[in-house]
């Protein structure tokens, strides 16, 4: 039995001290949804657990400037009941609300959704879509990432040694703007992404004069397809364009075949998604 | 190894223990509290046999360390009857026979009154993805969820 130390300190430069102090063995612990379960399954054996949740800034969603910053800790279900946010970025709110139970969404946190790194995670097509930046603070300071460049694959982030994840930063939304997630299962609740698509429009006049589509599930890390948000601006949205995007997330494609998806279904599934979702991001550019 | 001391509040009445860092607020309510009601299903969090809730939010004990309770606030299966009145929730699963062999009931029970304490009129289908993190093998989910229906009906009804 390892010796395991818990603490809970209450500002970022304690759990960064304490992170920096454990060597390599220390955790972060935020919901837990994933930590707990690596642990039983003794994938996961920290030598000390920094639990941030008594942190007031990684608790807390706060409106700058039209934008929104998150806590990192801050639980699906406290993120799902904000209505400006959940107004602003409903593509967002429902990607991170579609990560597991009622039960899992009462602890589970977007940050921690976003350093488990899992390709398939269900907040991050959606947060890569909306170019949201990542507030990191360790040893030297704080810096700010754009999210597509935190994983370095399954499993693995870019974070350096006493780095954690303090939040994430969505922009402000002009008027005109709509996004949306989609992802496949086989059921209707309650399963990991066979494929995740998120996209992120500006819509004025009827044409498309911005757009981001994050994949998920298709490669090592999720994916910012810019080829396929280059196919949608100056387009009306029409047929052609959305075909064109299509082409361009199936081209993105590198995914594993494994009991979900075969390599060929994955690929096609992420145009008919990059589609839908499209669709659904532009209705809601048009009510807004 | 040292053990921490926790105090916090259990179905309303204040508790202390002393636990382990890798222990689960469920193994402390199970194996230390005697609070047998919720009960261990898989222990990662996909069948909600654990449910219960910390500050009125819905959880699986089985995914929080007992040590995160401090200063918090936790409601379990036992503190849904006031002594011997049921719940209304817990009278309408025995009359519907919503339930069979019964180690999922607590479960669906906790998170069934934590829908309703959020969402007083929910259709069949907010109910049906509410209790989504919880199995069930025996009653193929129907009668649970005619059951929480007639509950938040009766419930509307007698506030109204």
């Amino acid at each position: 039995m390892v010796d395991m130390k818990y603490v809970a300190p209450s500002t970022i430069d304690e759990a960064v001290g304490a992170i920096l102090a454990a060597n390599g063995t220390g955790r972060i612990l935020a919901g837990g949804t994933d930590l707990l379960v690596q642990m039983r399954l003794g994938t996961a054996k920290p030598g000390v657990i920094v639990d941030v949740k008594n942190i007031p800034e990684m608790m807390r969603i706060e409106e700058t400037a039209g934008g929104f910053r998150i806590g990192a800790a801050v639980s699906g279900a406290i993120i799902g009941e904000h209505p400006a946010l959940g107004k602003a970025w409903p593509g967002v709110v429902e990607a991170i609300n579609l990560i597991g139970s009622k039960q899992i969404q009462g602890r589970a946190s977007a940050g921690g959704n976003l350093c488990n790194a899992s390709p398939a995670a269900d907040s991050v097509p959606a947060l890569v879509a909306a170019a949201a930046t990542v507030t990191i603070q360790g040893p030297k300071g704080r810096r700010e990432i754009p999210v597509e460049t935190l994983h370095a694959g399954p499993g693995r982030t870019t974070l350096q040694p006493g780095e954690i994840v303090v939040g994430f930063t969505l922009p402000a939304r002009p008027l005109g703007s709509g996004d949306a997630y989609l992802r496949l299962i086989p059921r209707t609740e309650m399963d990991i992404a066979v494929v995740g698509c998120g996209v992120s429009l500006i819509v004025a006049n009827g044409t498309c004069t911005a757009a981001r589509v994050g994949l998920g599930a298709v490669a090592p890390t999720v994916l910012l397809v810019e080829a396929a948000g280059k196919a949608l601006i100056g387009s009306r949205l029409d047929d052609k364009a959305l075909e064109a995007a299509a082409a361009a997330c199936r081209a993105a494609c590198k995914p594993i075949d494994d009991k979900r998806g075969t390599v060929q279904y994955r690929t096609k599934i992420a145009g008919v998604l990059l589609k839908r979702a499209a669709a659904i991001a532009a209705e809601r550019a048009g009510a807004r | 190894m040292a053990k921490l001391h926790v105090s916090t509040t259990i179905n309303g009445e204040p508790a202390e223990f002393l636990c382990d860092v890798s222990q689960t607020i469920l193994d402390v309510l199970r194996d230390q509290l005697g609070l047998t009601g919720t009960k261990e299903g898989c222990g990662s969090g996909d069948c909600g046999a654990c449910s219960i809730t910390l500050d009125d939010r819905l959880i699986c004990g089985c995914l929080m360390l007992a040590a995160e309770a401090e200063g918090r606030r936790i409601e379990t299966i036992e503190g849904m009857a006031k002594g011997d009145r049921l719940h209304a929730l817990q009278k309408k699963f025995i009359e519907f026979a919503a339930l069979q062999c019964g180690i999922c009931t607590p479960g669906f029970l906790v998170a069934s009154r934590a829908l309703l304490a959020h969402n007083p009129d929910p259709s069949e289908t907010e109910i049906r993805y509410w209790l989504a993190g919880n199995l069930c093998r025996c009653t193929g989910y129907d009668k649970i969820v005619r059951a929480v229906m007639e509950v938040a009906r009766d419930m509307r009804e007698t506030t109204r």
